[in-house]
């Protein structure tokens, strides 16, 4: 019992409730806090003690959910604000080790991050990735994204006309900051070696600095009206 | 000096139109374009004729707080009705955009006074009716239960006022 993970939620939306299903089963100790009385009487019905009534950007309801024990705090109410400021405080006031904290408007996310809340999950932008990688543009996909250490992983197609197509990786003149770590061809994929040879169709995943990023889309995109030789 | 207050309710407006004829440069942003009557309550002019300025827009978005003057603000008041807005837009303000001066309206009085510990300039009305109430009813024990009439009674002090 003792070194079962308490976890708070705060906000018994879809994404809240359902959250706190999944962790009570898992095993996790789970408190969740509603501020909407309707919406905690039902939770409640299902959720029984594993839910609260109260407004969570309030210290003592958190205080009395148990705060100070927790290892993680979970905002995922509908309002960007009640978000930053939970996690904050959790944090900083409480020492929780972790938080997540829900997104709702995806150009408050720069909020999150100048205030040091993070990770954040917003629902926005996990579609608007999946449309990326389903619809590239420039044939370039995010895969991860580090942005404090300054990396990224990319994925990229190589166009018909690829100026990288034909060449040798051991000749490749990729962006300084840039590496090369593999390729996807024909439903396969392994890690080149200086022998071998970039194709048209080629799929390549490489890890960047992501100011180079142009740069490495220039390299490997189609060779253009480029006059070389 | 510039003064850019967020949320022209009560105490926003009254806040804005007192500095205005104290002869500084206000600004008001609000998300509620009602809120503008609100601004002229009293004034025998417009407020924009008046030199104020009033923008319509939502407190976290950065376009609306850069449209109402932020850039150039030396005060900046979050007074909206929301206090975790008003916390939010406060740290952005001195954190983002560098304001010398930063005020924020926090009603709850434990997060007021947590904040003002991590050094954000905070006024608490709820903590201001609190110890006035306080201060009153312990101004009345210092003067005794002796001063209360008794019921029925003919109150001789009183009637000597």
């Amino acid at each position: 019992m003792g070194d079962r993970q308490y976890i708070i939620i705060v906000g018994a939306g879809k994404v809240g409730w359902n959250l706190a299903r999944e962790l009570i089963e898992k095993g996790s100790e789970v408190t969740v806090i509603e501020s909407n009385r309707e919406r905690y009487l039902t939770v409640e019905q299902e959720l029984e003690h594993n839910i609260q009534y109260g407004d969570a950007s309030e210290l003592w309801v958190l205080e009395r959910a148990g705060i100070s024990r927790a290892d993680m705090v979970i905002a995922v109410t509908g309002d960007d604000e009640d978000n930053i400021l939970i996690c904050q405080v959790a944090k900083e006031k409480y020492l929780v080790d972790r938080t997540i904290a829900r997104v709702n408007n995806p150009r408050n996310r720069q909020h999150f991050d100048l205030l040091g809340i993070k990770p954040v999950v917003s629902a926005t932008d996990l579609i608007l990735r999946l449309i990326e990688h389903e619809v590239p543009e420039y044939g370039l996909v995010h895969l991860l994204d580090l942005p404090e250490q300054r990396l990224e992983i990319i994925e990229m197609e190589l166009p018909a006309d690829s100026r990288a197509a034909g060449t040798r990786v051991g000749d490749l003149a990729m962006p300084e900051g840039s590496l090369l770590i593999s390729v996807l061809r024909d439903d396969s994929g392994f890690v080149p070696n200086a022998e071998t040879v970039l194709q048209a169709g080629d799929e390549i995943l490489a890890v960047l600095d992501p100011r180079v990023e142009e740069d490495l889309t220039a390299y490997f995109g189609p060779d253009g009206n480029s006059n070389s030789g | 000096m510039f003064v850019l207050i967020v949320g022209a309710g009560r105490v926003g407006s009254s806040v804005a139109r007192s500095m205005l004829s104290e002869g500084h440069e206000v600004s008001c942003l609000d998300e509620d374009p009602e809120s503008h009557a609100r601004l002229e309550i009293g004034l025998d002019q417009p407020w924009e004729d008046m030199g104020g300025h009033f923008t319509v827009g939502t407190a976290l978005e950065l376009d609306a707080l850069t449209a109402a003057g932020i850039e150039r603000a030396d005060v900046f008041v979050a007074s909206t009705d929301g206090d975790n807005t008003n916390i939010v837009i406060s740290q952005l303000a001195k954190r983002r955009f560098n304001v010398p001066k930063v005020i924020a309206r926090i009603l709850d009085p434990y997060r007021a006074k947590w904040y003002a510990e991590q050094g954000l300039d905070t006024i608490c009305p709820t903590r201001v009716a609190i110890d006035m109430l306080e201060q009153e009813i312990r101004e009345a024990a210092d003067r005794g239960a002796a001063d209360r009439p008794q019921v029925g009674a003919v109150d001789h002090e009183d009637a000597d006022v």
